[in-house]
């Protein structure tokens, strides 16, 4: 299909524009936040100003609605001017004594990175002066200019394994690696499905407890549950790597590495969203550990494709929006695709040109015209919704912007969501998954459709002589 | 306090009252200790909360996309007309302009934005690395004031220089700046005219207690800064009193303009019901006229006429319950004591991110005997104090909800970003239905079974 290029915006390149006009993403240090959640036991610090980890503690926080607790040096001005490891280390010191992690996370600021502070040598110094094991810290540069919070999650996954992961035995175990829009819900669902299939896995990083805690009588600060540090160390021994997300950059992959250093088979495929996508990772598991779906799971493939026939002409009257995270939109392409809900504009934060191949790769299979536009802003999106007539937008809650000013109703999901409940319980991976964001456009299409009808053939056919 | 783990460093910035340890007074205004996981934000974070509320300006932020991004369109203050405010806009610093610097395009940023959007003023908040990387913020941003005609003004924030309050300053500098000095020939108004500092129109709380002043007698010049306009903040030299209510912030602003312009302040605050007629009859008591005195007790008595019955229920319903409080300023922890003392409670834990000596003083002389007093808290002193205070419920910002929620307390949200007002006789009927709401939801009985797995 035709694809159109953006009216102001130079796609896919480095470029970088003068200006962003109400922000699409966010910073590198957050996603190395959320990917740290997601391995058990790991504290986080913050080497930079206060405020850095204190606004993306209230992001995480207000999606989640977890406590997140979040170290920071708290970088002041003497600090930033002759150094900052004192600072540091005295925040290592406080987050061992009040929270005693088994693993601290140090991920860089823009602020530490532009003074040239060199954490992986301070956390080396920390540990030679307290007597402590380098195995407990990971280390991982992430300054807000180098990247959006996808990219951060990434490189700070890529680190947690370059400095964890030994060699190792070869074993049965496949690594299920997942990006940042999988919703605490997403990798339990992912963990059940692999567990009732009888396949050994290690889902990294694993969120679903960390980000969603069950209530319980006493509190603890340390959540449960996390990849375990010792599932890590034996990455290397896998049989394969599955790695869901877009194609990207592909040195800043946790799965990359794996490859290279340990020769583990590297699969990154889209995420399951959608029939096609979520078929394609099954058939790609039955090759590798040669086991099938359970007949629970076919269920669901046939109950998705039911729903898919009974909702196919209601989807084919949407036309869409599809932007944030560069893995999440990838995987909503193919699904919106495949049941006729054609994107008209797909958006994300990438800066990386094999993303937009990819992504107008897929386009092909559209009907519609299709501009799609890398590292953006909402102010081009919404622009270009409007121009092209989108009707639906699926993305994080920012997008209520579209809704607020373009009138183009928002299919929530992704991170963060901010204005609903329940973001960390949105599951649309898989068959059931998919279903559940079948469903949930299909109906936001209904309820526009709906609100609307009477008024609209009123106007349109009732003779304007007997108003 | 031996029994409680406190950090190195945390020691004098927690008291009780009535206990040996309050006789030294608490520390404030102090750095954050590394690694307490603070509840503070950034210089940054200050001056945009203080400036953002300007409906009319152009609000640039010079530094990479999460400062931003972070604060776009977060907050809940609501507008009349303007809306340029409510647009998120950042100069997005990459790499290459981190090591070339990122003046050019700042210049290209404010002329495009100024040809686009036409704005009355402009503001340009510097973020950490732009203090580091030696952009020359202030020239950049008087050549494109040159050029345009306009103020465009630097917002020297970069997040490491301090606190918040640091931030505050900052931004009350530049209002202060925006500010003309009145003109030699003086118009006789027939009502008095007063500037409202420190109300950031959350929910329309600003557009609340302007309607009482209003049937006072009293007019309101400028808001600062809740759905205000860069034409009304240049006139603010010309008016008879500032009265303050969030005196954290804009207590600074008050001082400059009495020290510049011989403006009196009066520091007000309208939360709670006592609190907001008293606030409303000192302000009658300033101007000293009987038909303010006399209007201003009609609009009271109407008011409290008309909330008071239901304010009662609730009082019933919570009469005995314990509440923690742990907010951003001073003036809203000590209203926040006043106010559940109304729907009879009392307060057993009381902090502030930014609270000044001032504030504390009188924390500690109103607070009941036992009660925590912090400065600067963390989640682990929340957590503890929380519990052993027996604490019912927790009035805080989004951070802390999770955490009072797993501790199964009951929560209000306090933070700029709510919904609801709860300043004035509305806002206190707001805030008595919300802890009612919360503090009286059976969900709590229901969570709190004991139930073991094996039980079932």
């Amino acid at each position: 299909m035709e694809i159109s290029e953006p009216v102001t915006q130079q796609s896919g390149t480095m470029q970088s524009r003068s200006i962003a006009e109400n922000p699409c993403n966010m910073c590198m240090p957050m996603g190395g936040i959320i990917a740290l959640k997601g391995v058990e036991g790991a504290m986080v610090i913050l080497h930079g100003s206060q405020g850095c980890s204190t606004y993306m503690r209230r992001h995480i926080a207000e999606h989640f609605d977890e406590p997140v607790d979040v170290g920071s040096s708290s970088l002041n001005e003497k600090g930033t001017i002759y150094g900052g490891s004192s600072q540091l280390k005295t925040a290592i010191d406080n987050i061992r004594k009040v929270y005693n992690p088994a693993v601290i996370g140090v991920l860089t600021t823009c602020l530490a990175e532009t003074t040239g502070e060199d954490v992986h040598r301070i956390v080396e110094e920390y540990c030679r002066e307290r007597g402590v094991s380098r195995e407990m810290f990971i280390t991982s540069s992430t300054p807000g200019y180098g990247g959006s919070h996808g990219d951060g999650y990434w490189y700070t996954l890529r680190s947690v394994v370059e400095q964890i992961t030994r060699p190792a035995a070869p074993h049965d175990g496949v690594n299920i690696i997942v990006p940042i829009t999988f919703s605490p819900a997403d990798v339990r669902a992912m963990k059940q499905t692999l567990t009732a299939m009888g396949v050994s896995f290690t889902i990294f990083p694993d969120i679903s407890e960390t980000m969603d805690r069950p209530y319980k009588t006493t509190y603890t600060k340390m959540p449960t549950g996390g990849t375990p540090v010792a599932e890590i160390r034996k990455m290397s021994g896998a049989k394969a790597t599955i790695e869901f997300g877009a194609p990207g950059e592909e040195k800043k992959f946790p799965g990359t590495y794996l490859k290279d250093t340990f020769g583990v088979p590297y699969h990154r495929i889209a995420s399951p969203i959608g029939l096609a996508q979520t078929d394609n990772f099954f058939a790609l598991l039955k090759t590798i550990t040669g086991k099938s779906m359970t007949a629970e799971t076919f269920a669901e493939r046939g109950r998705l494709m039911d729903a898919m026939i009974d909702g196919h002409k209601h989807a084919f009257a949407g036309r869409s929006t599809l932007f944030g995270d560069a893995d999440l939109v990838y995987a909503l392409a193919g699904f919106t695709i495949e049941i006729g809900m054609y994107p008209r504009v797909i958006a994300s934060d990438s800066r990386s040109k094999h993303w937009k191949e990819a992504v107008t790769a897929l386009a092909d299979g559209s009907l519609e015209p299709v501009t799609v536009l890398c590292d953006t802003d909402f102010a081009t999106v919404r622009r270009e919704s409007e121009t092209a007539g989108s009707n639906i937008a699926l993305g994080h809650s920012d997008g209520k912007y579209l809704e607020e000013h373009s009138g183009i109703p928002l299919v929530r999901l992704g991170f963060p969501i901010h204005d609903r409940i329940g973001g960390q319980r949105i599951c649309s991976v898989l068959y059931s998954g998919t279903n559940r964001l079948l469903d949930t456009c299909v109906n936001t299409l209904l309820e526009r459709k709906y609100r609307s009808y009477r008024k609209r053939m009123y106007d349109q056919y009732f003779p304007s002589s007997r108003r | 306090m031996e029994d409680v783990l406190l950090l190195n460093g945390r020691e004098q910035f927690v008291r009780q009252k009535g206990e040996r340890h309050q006789t030294l007074p608490i520390s404030c205004g102090a750095e954050s200790v590394a690694g307490c996981v603070s509840q503070r934000a950034c210089v940054y974070c200050g001056a945009r909360v203080v400036l953002n509320p300007v409906a009319d300006a152009l609000h640039l932020v010079h530094g990479p996309i999460g400062c931003a991004s972070y604060t776009w369109d977060i907050r809940g203050s609501l507008n009349s007309g303007e809306s340029l405010y409510r647009e998120g806009f950042s100069t997005d610093l990459r790499e290459r302009d981190i090591i070339f610097g990122g003046e050019t395009k700042l210049a290209a940023a404010l002329d495009e934005l100024i040809v686009k959007y036409r704005p009355p003023v402009v503001f340009v908040y510097s973020t950490c690395v732009v203090g580091i990387i030696g952009d020359d913020l202030d020239a950049v941003c008087k050549a494109a004031a040159e050029k345009y005609g306009i103020p465009v003004l630097p917002v020297q924030s970069s997040g490491f220089v301090g606190s918040k309050s640091i931030g505050y300053q900052t931004a009350c500098d530049v209002l202060f700046n925006l500010i003309e000095p009145p003109k030699k020939t003086m118009i006789l108004r027939k009502r008095p005219v007063i500037n409202y500092l420190g109300d950031f129109n959350l929910a329309g709380e600003a557009w609340i207690v302007k309607s009482y002043l209003k049937k006072m007698g009293v007019d309101v010049n400028v808001v600062f800064t809740g759905d205000s306009r860069y034409e009304e903040i240049r006139r603010a030299a010309t008016a008879d009193l500032n009265i303050i209510q969030c005196a954290g912030s804009m207590f600074y602003l008050a001082q400059k303009l009495e020290d510049a312009y011989r403006i009196p302040f009066l520091q007000v605050s309208f939360l709670g019901v006592e609190d907001t007629a008293e606030s409303l009859r000192k302000i009658a008591r300033f101007f000293d006229e009987s038909a303010i005195i006399r209007k201003t007790e009609e609009v009271i008595a109407t008011e409290l006429h008309r909330v008071t019955p239901e304010i009662a229920q609730y009082r019933t319903a919570l009469a005995g319950k314990k509440a923690a409080v742990y907010v951003g300023g001073g003036f809203k922890a000590i209203s926040l004591i006043r106010q559940f003392r109304e729907i009879g409670m009392e307060v057993v834990m009381v902090g502030t991110q930014t609270g000044r000596r001032e504030d504390y003083e009188i924390i500690g002389d109103i607070a009941c005997d036992g009660t925590i007093i912090l400065d600067d808290a963390n989640p682990a002193e929340l957590e503890k104090f929380m519990l052993t205070q027996g604490a019912d419920l927790l009035v805080g910002g989004v951070k802390e909800r999770p955490l009072a929620y797993k501790l199964g307390i009951a929560f209000v949200d306090h933070n700029h970003d709510r919904k609801h007002p709860l300043a004035g006789f509305d806002g206190a009927v707001n805030f008595a239905r919300e802890v009612y709401t919360t503090v009286c939801s059976p969900v709590w009985s229901a969570v709190k079974g004991g139930v073991s797995r094996g039980d079932l």
